[in-house]
């Protein structure tokens, strides 16, 4: 396969798969990152009791999280790989803010997140937001 | 539904959550475009862009926006957490237009403005979903032990 260098422009459906591999990835890696911070609890109330140490220790013995960083590294390389072909300006905004919207989706589904009406207004403007910086 | 209040301290971890992610892919694309594009042919060539200077410096300061992300996951939604610091968005732009010298069209500056419209929607809302495993893991705001640097406030602690 044939990749552009990064001063001809990859065409739109390579852009578009390059964008959605990151969001895919890092869409199950913040859920499943999310998860493992709720299973936990907060954080500073368990610094206060057990230190730094502690709070440290709670994150790392927790399995979700190490199978939520995974993704993440995943989601992180193929970010370094679409910025050496794609304009920051436009891969930066278009994946995280899309990301936003498939993790609402994914924070109702799988985290029973209270998504209301205010949080849907928020994704849907940022859907727009994201429409706007593509072109 | 519980209606929870942020802290000072929280608002500040927050804000790391928003400038080390947009600062650390500003120095990553710095450092990306500074190379030869990296094909699918050769995958080794991603593993050792990551010991050039400022791909290592994109990664530190990636390291710092996980920290704090994590810590806000923990008393926050990912629903509430993600939207408040795609304000994010807003600085990667000006950075990459000042910095990198990247063209921002009109439209994209529409598409920045609407971002950070969607982020002040969410951040007026709740920004924990109470359910009775989350109760207690609740937000304490009579915690005396806030302080801006997590190790001296644990030294103090124990002077106490």
């Amino acid at each position: 396969m044939m990749i552009p260098s990064s001063h001809v422009h990859p065409g739109p459906w390579i852009a578009a798969a390059m964008i959605g591999s990151i969001i895919l990835s890092s869409t199950a890696g913040e859920v499943l990152t999310a998860a493992a911070m709720k299973s936990i609890g907060d954080l500073d109330e368990i610094r206060a009791v057990t230190g730094l140490k502690g709070a440290i220790r709670a994150v790392v013995t927790c399995p979700l999280f190490f199978a939520g960083v995974g993704f993440l590294a995943l989601a992180f390389f193929a970010l370094l790989f679409a910025l050496s072909h794609l304009d920051l300006s436009l891969v930066a905004p278009a994946s995280a803010s899309l990301t936003l919207v498939t993790n609402a989706i994914a924070a109702k589904l799988f985290l029973k997140e209270n998504v209301d009406r205010r949080r849907w207004t928020a994704a849907v403007l940022v859907c727009i937001g994201v429409y706007f910086l593509a072109h | 539904m519980v209606h929870h209040t942020l802290t000072s301290r929280q608002y500040v971890i927050l804000g790391l959550v928003a400038l080390c992610a947009p600062l650390g892919d500003t120095c990553l694309s710095r450092g990306m475009t500074s190379l030869a594009p990296i094909s699918l042919a050769h995958p080794g060539t991603l593993i050792a862009a990551v010991f050039t200077p400022w791909i290592a410096a994109g990664i530190t300061l990636l390291i710092g926006f996980f920290a704090s992300y994590l810590t806000a996951l923990s008393w926050a939604d990912l629903t509430f957490v993600l939207p408040a610091t795609a304000f994010g968005n807003v600085i990667v732009a000006l950075l990459s237009r000042f910095w990198l010298h990247e063209p921002i069209s009109l439209m994209r500056w529409a598409g920045i403005v609407l971002i950070t419209v969607g982020v002040g929607f969410v951040a007026q809302g709740p920004s924990f979903t109470e359910t009775s495993s989350h109760a207690q893991g609740a937000i304490d705001q009579s915690n005396p032990t806030y302080a801006i640097r997590p190790a001296e406030a644990v030294e103090e602690e124990h002077v106490r």
